[in-house]
């Protein structure tokens, strides 16, 4: 969930002030009293001036400054693409420097599916803009028309063979300006790059064993820290006795501060000893406040809640009579990033009292803000730089990390310090993906066509990220003085929150959403892959399903019958053609399924059709094949496109095959790969992506896309194959199997009248 | 004190000898090629070959390596050129955020010198016991089913 572009207009950001906070470079009353300016592309709306994002040097050196940070989406591939396109310089030439806080333009949170949409357009503006400016200094030197010269690798070639390289004509001043939001962009014909599967630069370091990610940073005198959390949620540290393990090999430093317990050592092997001991001499007040997994769903149904009108569109009466009506209702569990490498952050507090944290942080000026406030310091005297870390899908431990690097920097000045938490302090203490129970109901005419849909959701929050608040990061609500945690909101239109994709693009005559929106977190939760597009669509996607049974309709063309939007239509179809749906065959204990959805209903549109083989003796699902047709607009890489899509679907079979985060009423019971077990290479099908290229139509975010489609056609065809509706998630084998032996306990949920 | 081979060059790790033979790898000998991912042998991140089997070095104790010969991923390239599987990988593009690709290209190198022409089963079999969290699992088999039919 980001709090980047989000409104236009300063009526919009006004209106949105209350649950929003935009970064403005300039106050708000300044901005009231100024006339408008013109409107550039994307980000460099906010950040106007081309030496916010380029550095031309004059040894020819090209730099790209970027606030979007690399989370192994391949983000900075495609925005290095477009800007050697628009530059006219070659894609390795391109330097870049991604999520510093003290050099680059503060482009919000890297989240989303944003990045493409409004950073995209604001490289390749500041890219053009500054090539027809080299372009205007090589006409003058050079006496020549602008329209005679040619440029090749940032050299400008002069009719008669004279060249002159950008480095030499770039004067200091060149990209000290404002964009003029005039330079034209290059027509489609002259891309080398955008449009072409590149290479990503950091893979390849990645596969050779350079250093790349923060875990490899190791900085002279590193120190090591680990954190000792809490046993609970709440717990409260009561007494702990430091001094044994303040005497332990190589142990610099025991850190309390109210409930925040840590060490610092020399080596990492040290810390955890110590930690450890730690842990054992901590004696802390629990509480006993969680639900359980297995009650959640009711514990959402009666929940304080506020009610949130998504949508409201009555049916025009007249028309077709009301026939029968359907409900159903789904279940979506807590599920986690759970990042292969835990988070991790290194920070140094030196001796002018600057405290620089590395970290794989999305928002990197946000959680500065957040960690200058938990600290006190002056916001000038922190700085923040982003550096890789494993996979990101959301809000993870990574800001974190950095927090707790920088408490621990604080304690022991002058030496860097590592965080690196343990697999089970990421398990236990990520915030999840939050829990949702999603009811719907249906008003069929006599042909089966929808009349009205009614979708309620109840979900707890799916954004709790920093956002400049310090309550926001896990350790400041132990400290002495606790930083209370804010009460977090559900964003509203058009990006929506809890009720991302609750609204489907079909069109009904009558279509209501209601939101139970849940300000109590049970577990600690926030912005996972999607939000709540992922429980929205299983819904939507499934319920659509059943319908087209009740129909007797084919789901395909059931689907189409009520959705006029092309791009729609052309990934359904695309789906469908390549899946072969029209001319597939049942055979004993296989289902096909499909299901659509554009992600956000403003970002990339996808449709996924699959094909299972259900086990009705074991309850097991084995997906034989799987099949993405995507539209992201005009494809700047499109082999990242395919990855994203196709890494999406196998992350969302993994979620709903197998994910649940467990838990009693104390604490947390899902705390290693063994008790969150995820897909495996063997379980993984084959997936094909099929890509519709939009030339011209704006970039649309992509990492998303495929989550919400792939969980519902998964469910659609194990009902193919089975007869049976499974509304619960993950489709455990367990679950697959009591459902398969209780049939109607499953489907208990559905009345028809 | 452990002295034992590291991707061909002899060293001695002044680390205790109940240090994890990844924390010796990745403090004293500045190893990336080996990650910590779980501590706990269930991901694969820290896989390394000790005299060419793939070894979760993450519970491996360091005394368990005296004598012998550790590869890690940067003994795999000969002076900074990828060797034929990280080729394969940068070819295939195999990976999203790259943070399991260590172990996985690591495990594969064991495959493939037991077993040079794996089928599309064999390799999954072989790296059933490595977790990829993006989902680039298909690319990642593609890349040592190429490695392989390059061999």
């Amino acid at each position: 969930m980001a709090s980047s572009p989000l409104s236009t207009s300063r009526r919009g950001f006004l209106k949105g002030a209350g649950s929003l906070t935009l970064s403005f470079s300039i106050p708000l009353a300044d901005a009231i009293a100024q006339a408008p300016a013109p409107v550039l592309p994307g980000n460099m709306n906010r950040h106007r001036r081309l030496s916010a994002w380029l550095r031309i040097e004059a040894s020819g050196t090209v730099t790209l400054l970027l606030g979007k940070v690399e989370l192994g989406q391949g983000i900075l591939t495609a925005l290095t693409q477009i800007c050697a396109d628009e530059l006219d310089v070659e894609f390795g030439r391109i330097q870049i420097i991604s999520g510093d806080t003290a050099l680059v333009p503060n482009e919000g949170v890297t989240a989303g599916s944003l990045s493409m949409p409004y950073s995209a357009p604001a490289v390749q503006q500041a890219a053009a803009e500054a090539r027809a400016l080299l372009l205007d200094l090589a006409a003058a030197r050079l006496g020549q028309p602008v329209a005679s010269l040619s440029v090749s690798d940032g050299v400008v070639s002069a009719p008669g063979g004279t060249k002159l390289s950008y480095g030499e004509l770039v004067q200091p001043d060149t990209l000290q300006r404002e964009a003029s939001g005039k330079a034209p962009r290059k027509p489609r014909e002259q891309h080398r790059y955008i449009g072409r599967s590149q290479p990503r630069p950091d893979l390849e370091a990645k596969f050779l064993g350079r250093s790349i990610f923060v875990h490899e940073k190791r900085p002279a005198g590193m120190l090591h820290g680990q954190i000792v959390r809490p046993p609970t949620y709440r717990a409260q540290l009561v007494a702990v006795d430091t001094s044994t393990v303040e005497r332990m090999p190589g142990v610099v430093r025991v850190v309390r501060r109210g409930s925040f317990l840590a060490v610092v050592a020399q080596r990492e092997r040290q810390a955890h000893d110590a930690a450890r001991a730690l842990s054992s001499a901590a004696r802390w007040e629990v509480d006993k406040a969680m639900p359980g997994h297995d009650r959640m769903a009711d514990w959402l149904r009666t929940a304080p809640s506020r009610l949130i009108d998504t949508r409201n569109q009555p049916r025009a009466a007249g028309g077709a009579e009301p026939a029968r009506t359907l409900t159903a209702s789904y279940y979506r569990p807590y599920q986690m990033h759970a990042s292969i490498g835990p988070s991790a952050a290194i920070a140094t507090l030196d001796a002018e009292g600057m405290l620089t944290v590395q970290t794989h942080s999305q928002s990197v000026f946000e959680t500065r803000e957040a960690i200058a406030k938990m600290l006190g310091m002056p916001l000038e005297k922190v700085r923040l730089q982003h550096v890789q870390g494993a996979g990101c899908y959301g809000h993870n431990l990574a800001d974190d990390a950095a927090a707790d690097a920088a408490l621990l920097a604080v304690a022991v000045p002058g030496k860097p310090i590592r965080v690196l938490f343990t697999r089970e302090q990421e398990h236990l203490w990520e915030p999840y993906g939050s829990a949702m129970l999603v009811n719907t109901r249906a008003t069929l005419d006599a042909q089966g066509n929808v009349l009205d849909w009614d979708l309620q959701l109840w979900s707890t929050p799916h954004g709790t990220r920093p956002n400049g608040q310090p309550g926001n990061l896990l350790s400041a609500r132990y400290l002495e003085k606790p930083f209370a945690m804010p009460v977090p909101g559900n964003l509203g239109p058009p990006n929506y929150a809890a009720d991302r994709n609750a609204i489907a693009l079909y069109d009904f005559p009558g279509h209501r959403v209601r939101t139970h929106f849940i300000t109590e977190m049970p577990l600690r939760v926030s912005s996972t892959r999607g939000l709540g597009a992922y429980g929205n669509v299983f819904a939507i996607e499934s319920f659509i399903d059943e319908l087209a049974v009740a129909a007797g309709a084919d789901p395909l063309e059931y689907r189409l019958r009520h959705m006029k939007d092309e791009r729609a239509r052309d990934v359904l179809n695309g789906a469908a053609r390549r899946f072969g749906w029209s001319n597939w065959r049942k055979s004993a204990g296989r289902g096909r399924g499909i299901a659509f959805a554009r992600y956000k209903n403003i970002a990339g549109y996808c449709a996924v059709a699959l094909e299972v083989e259900v086990d009705r003796a074991s309850g097991h699902i084995r997906v034989l094949r799987a099949v993405a047709a995507a539209d992201s607009g005009h494809i700047v890489n499109p082999d990242g496109v395919v990855n994203q899509i196709e890494g999406g679907l196998i992350q969302s079979l993994s979620w709903t095959l197998k994910e649940e985060v467990r838990f009693d009423d104390t604490k947390v019971l899902s705390s290693d790969w063994s008790s969150y077990p995820i897909l495996t290479f063997s379980e993984v099908p084959p997936v094909e992506v099929v890509l519709i290229d939009r030339p011209g139509a704006p970039y649309l975010g992509t990492g998303e896309a495929s989550q919400g489609p792939t969980g519902a056609a998964l469910a659609n065809a194990v009902f193919d194959a089975t007869g049976v509706r499974f509304r619960r998630l993950p489709l455990t084998p367990e679950r697959v199997l009591a459902g398969l032996k209780a049939p109607r306990a499953e489907s208990a949920h559905v009345t028809h009248g | 004190m452990i002295e034992f081979r590291l991707n061909g060059r002899p060293v001695r790790s002044t680390a205790p000898d109940d240090d994890t033979l990844l924390s010796a790898l990745t403090n004293d000998h500045e190893v990336n090629g080996a990650k910590y991912g779980c501590g706990r042998a269930q991901c694969g991140s820290c896989t390394v070959l000790v005299d060419g089997n793939p070894v979760r070095s993450c519970t491996a104790p360091l005394s368990s390596v005296g004598g012998r010969s550790v590869t890690t991923l940067e003994g795999l390239s000969q002076s900074g050129r990828p060797s034929r599987l990280q080729q394969a990988f940068i070819d295939e593009q195999a990976a999203q955020c790259g943070y399991c690709s260590a172990g996985m290209i690591m495990q594969a190198q064991a495959l493939l010198e037991r077993n040079p022409r794996p089928t599309d089963a064999e390799v999954r079999a072989a790296l059933d016991g490595n977790l990829c969290r993006c989902g680039a699992h298909n690319r990642i088999v593609r890349a040592v089913l190429r490695a392989a039919k390059g061999a």
